[in-house]
């Protein structure tokens, strides 16, 4: 418990609240990359898992891909992209670089599996009645599977944010600021104070952003499914999010 | 980094024993995290399925261990337990419980009601229920969340050697090299471990498809029917 006072009056302080090495500073860092690593798996994952999931072609290929790719640990790849990022660019290469290219693959496994998950779930015979009322494809897509999966296909975009928050903290090995500069400084001064503040900073952002996303989820699941599930009509569950990466197929 | 070769390969081969060792260190820490945590989670396990009510709080607090990046954990653990292997094993234990309670709360709840009530019916006792239908139809996810902790902790056990360097494993070749400014042996660290990854991710697969021959069967015929 001392630790955790300690951290406490090292986050207190406000001298750590101004400068380069500020508080503010180092969250802005770990946010933004987290963010925007996160946003380009999106634009990356969304419409090829969608795409599979609503043709139901390569969907072998790409899960298993996926999963492939949920087996590299994010140091490895860090620290496999670091002596080449530098040769091309000793500007960025160091740090972010490196940093930026592991959050993004780390992002879009479970992304890529829960937007096809999301549609898999739908229950065929709604799309079939949407065909037979003479939706076309596209409108399938947008009207009924997506309403459909969505909290699903979300519930994959909380998984990779709370791994990419949470995993963003070794880029400071590599140079990149952000949280894990304290962790990393703590660690090397033997300042245990700044190292648990470090932690408790970490830790709460990734359960901040774990709560945002799962209260936008319910948000987004809309009421018709919602009600489902407090009757126990058939489409019960679906509205339950895997908060859990989806499991392969 | 400027200048050198990206591999230098009479340093590879003269360091042969060097990457066993270290390959070695590393399986020895995440098999034992990833033992510890899968006998931790099958008692919890099997502490909700009789407690239903207990899934929130253990997953919750599994949830929340989670998000401490494991860096932190492994750091905040050395002005108590020292630079020992427990130190390394606890926090990789701790991340396993979410992946290991989970798949295996879902294994059980996965096994159909009806077969359940004719096992009571067939007059079996709850342990023998539990060994000869309950475990046996839960293997498939049991064996998918041994699979994700295995990876998971492998990975993990890179970031053990940025506490201490006496812990070993591939991650310590990646410390060394940046700090000396050889990519070869960054490359080692990290080209093993991926590997080692992808292996543990093979075995289980295999293991898995061993275990449930009907699943097999099962696809078989159905792509038959099709």
């Amino acid at each position: 418990m001392d630790a955790f006072a300690a951290g406490f009056a090292w986050l207190a302080d406000p001298a750590h609240w101004t400068g380069p090495d500020g508080i503010p500073t180092r969250l802005l860092e770990h946010v933004s990359i987290s963010a925007s690593s996160v946003l380009i798996a999106c634009l990356i994952a969304i419409p090829i898992g969608l795409w599979i999931g609503h043709t139901g072609r390569w969907a072998f290929v790409a899960i298993n891909l996926a999963n492939v790719g949920r087996a590299v640990p994010s140091y490895a790849v860090m620290a496999i992209i670091l002596p080449i990022s530098l040769s091309f660019s000793p500007e960025y290469g160091l740090a972010l670089i490196p940093t930026f290219s592991a959050m993004v693959l780390l992002a879009i496994p479970p992304i890529l599996v829960n937007a096809y998950a999301a549609l898999r779930e739908v229950d065929r015979d709604l799309i079939e009645s949407a065909r037979g009322m003479g939706m076309r494809e596209l409108q399938v897509l947008r009207r009924v599977e997506l309403p459909i999966g969505l909290p699903i296909l979300v519930g994959g975009i909380r998984t990779a944010a709370v791994q990419v928050v949470a995993t963003a903290t070794l880029g400071a090995v590599f140079g990149y600021g952000g949280l894990g500069r304290y962790l990393i400084d703590g660690i090397a001064r033997r300042q245990f104070d700044r190292l648990t503040a470090g932690v408790m900073l970490v830790a709460g952002l990734a359960l901040m952003t774990e709560l945002g996303i799962a209260l936008l989820q319910r948000r987004l699941t809309s009421a018709g499914l919602r009600a489902g599930q407090t009757t126990g009509r058939p489409y019960r569950g679906m509205a339950e999010t895997p908060a859990a990466p989806v499991q392969p197929v | 980094m400027n200048g050198r070769p990206l591999l230098d390969w009479t340093w590879i081969v003269e360091h042969l024993d060097d990457m066993a060792f270290r390959t070695a260190q590393h399986l020895w820490l995440a098999g034992i995290a990833v033992a510890a945590g899968f006998v931790i989670s099958f008692a919890l396990a099997l502490a909700i399925r009789r407690i239903p009510n207990l899934y929130g709080p253990i997953t919750g607090i599994a949830g929340v261990l989670y998000t401490i990046p494991g860096l932190g954990l492994f750091a905040a653990l050395v002005p108590i337990t020292g630079l020992t292997t427990l130190t390394a094993v606890i926090p990789l234990t701790l991340y396993t419980l979410l992946i290991f309670v989970r798949n295996m709360v879902a294994g059980f709840e996965a096994v159909p009601r009806d077969v359940l009530e004719a096992a009571d019916g067939m007059g079996f006792t709850p342990g023998r229920r539990l060994r000869a239908i309950e475990l046996p139809l839960a293997i498939p996810l049991i064996v998918t969340a041994l699979r994700l902790a295995s990876v998971s902790t492998i990975g993990l056990v890179m970031i053990v050697s940025l506490i201490g360097d006496n812990f070993g494993g591939l991650g310590l070749f990646i410390k060394e090299g940046i700090q000396t400014f050889f990519p070869t042996k960054i490359y080692v660290g990290a080209v093993l471990s991926l590997v080692l990854a992808f292996l543990a991710d093979a075995v289980f697969v295999g293991i898995e498809r061993a275990l449930t021959p009907w699943a097999r069967a099962r696809a078989q015929s159905v792509r038959g029917a099709a």
